[in-house]
């Protein structure tokens, strides 16, 4: 991994609001290809790292490269980097007043300046590479959340970016849904397309991910192969935070109590 | 009830409503520009001028009709500025419906979802861009229904122009009555004269919301 060339490098950022600081001078880089899933307790600033790679936020330390350029605090030309960069919120916040294509093919020929007919041609592949191709003419209101958010990732990756990132995609969702999703960000990964995943699905995160990252207390805290991450969490803090998806503490607990 | 009074005097009412639907239409459509550029400017915070346009919303919207035409037709003659009774009927309803215009609006962009506008960003577009293809569209049809109130209450309030010696309905009602003393049938002309003119307006309205309305649906 460490040979092949590095899409993303964070070094040292740092982020606060105010005087509350979310993060502290992280450290970070994704490898091209690579699938980076990021886990964490909430407030940890999970969501904070991923708008701040994309300049939704602008960051108070630190420098962020994409592809060797510095990208943090550019305000002029943050409209061409995120062009290269795909993101995906957890609202999938697909654009009521158009129809699937329409909000799919927006970036692409307004922002791109791609042809109608080829930027189509694309849309409708991928869509049917999702299982929308049937929905292509509907209203974002008459879609599933499972639809609206595969749409909002056709949306994406239709601009061939450099790097996608998901933001809790299936927080969202009903859990017959999740698995729609999932699949879809799977087959991604497949493709060897770089992403950078926050989640709480901690078996999608082991089957997904290269890396797996835990942040806490506005820092990597921790950082390992899915397989070595989550058999053998080494801080005490990734051990505490594994254990609340497991229900055999619960039953040590109330068992202790009794006694 | 004299119904050859009546029937004699529908032309000179046919004539007034054409003045109140020529100068409301006129003044809704100043109105609505008036209050577009307003609510832009109060959305993106323009430095300055948000705030004048902050006092003139509450100057508008908190002041009569009525008084605002005095002031235009018998005040600023005093400081030179002449105006015809039309100019200061224009004039007054712009200033009024400019201010109703520009909260509507307003209401109608701040409605449009911050996370709407972050995503549109994060796919790479320009902030005019942003605007044009997702705020506006979103906005535009969240406002209509206070954009419809506006225009009927706008042509509503065209009846105090009498005070401003302007012919329209209200005018040609009071001027009837006055010199024949046939107040029933002017008064029940000028009341179906009104909801001739309002009622196909309102009714335009309630289709066009209803189409719009999927532009304002939440994800």
């Amino acid at each position: 991994m460490a040979m092949k060339e590095k899409v993303l490098e964070i070094e040292g950022l740092t982020k606060a609001f105010g005087d509350h600081v979310v993060l502290n001078g992280l450290n970070l880089s994704i490898c091209k290809g690579e699938v980076v899933v990021i886990i964490g307790p909430s407030g940890c600033g999970k969501s904070t790292l991923l708008r701040c790679i994309n300049g939704l936020e602008p960051i108070n330390g630190g420098v962020i490269r994409l592809d060797g350029e510095v990208i943090s605090n550019q305000k002029k030309s943050m409209h061409l980097v995120r062009q290269k960069i795909g993101m995906v919120f957890q609202s999938y916040d697909l654009f009521p007043n158009m129809t699937i294509i329409d909000n799919i093919l927006l970036a692409p020929v307004k922002v791109q300046k791609r042809e109608k007919r080829e930027a189509l041609q694309e849309a409708k592949e991928l869509l049917s590479r999702v299982g929308l191709s049937e929905k292509r003419k509907a209203y974002p209101r008459e879609l599933s959340g499972g639809q609206k958010q595969r749409a909002a990732i056709v949306r994406a990756l239709i601009m061939h970016p450099e790097i996608m990132l998901f933001d809790e995609v299936t927080a969202a969702l009903d859990p017959q849904m999740v698995r729609e999703v999932l699949n879809v960000i799977l087959e991604l990964a497949r493709q060897g397309i770089t992403m950078a995943i926050v989640t709480h699905e901690m078996a999608f995160a082991k089957s997904v991910a290269d890396r797996v990252i835990f942040l806490d207390g506005g820092n990597i805290k921790e950082q390992n192969t899915p397989n070595e991450f989550f058999e053998h969490p080494k801080t005490e803090r990734a051990q505490e935070f594994l254990n609340t998806f497991s229900y055999e503490e619960v039953h040590k607990e109330v068992e202790t109590s009794q006694s | 009830m004299d119904f050859g009074f009546i029937k004699e005097y529908i032309p000179m009412y046919a004539e007034a409503a054409k003045l109140t639907f020529s100068i409301g239409l006129i003044g809704i459509i100043g109105a609505s520009i008036v209050g577009f550029i307003c609510s832009i400017i109060k959305y993106v915070k323009v430095p300055v001028l948000r705030r004048i346009i902050s006092v003139y919303i509450e100057l508008s919207r908190n002041t009569p009709l009525l008084v605002q035409l005095f002031f235009l037709y018998f005040g600023l003659p005093k400081i030179g500025l002449m105006m015809s009774s039309r100019g200061c009927a224009i004039t007054g309803l712009i200033f009024l419906g400019g201010s109703y215009m520009a909260e509507a609006f307003r209401s109608g962009l701040e409605a449009v979802e911050s996370t709407q506008i972050e995503c549109a960003e994060s796919l790479g577009l320009k902030r005019y861009q942003v605007m044009r293809y997702v705020v506006f569209p979103q906005s535009l049809a969240m406002s209509m229904p206070a954009f419809c109130a506006n225009i009927i209450f706008l042509i509503k309030e065209t009846s105090v122009f009498s005070a401003v010696a302007l012919a329209d309905l209200m005018y040609v009602a009071k001027d009837l009555i006055g010199l024949y003393y046939k107040t029933d049938e002017a008064l029940l002309m000028l009341v179906v004269s009104y909801l001739i003119l309002l009622l196909p307006i309102s009714i335009l309205c309630s289709v066009i919301e209803r189409r719009l309305q999927y532009a304002g649906y939440r994800n």
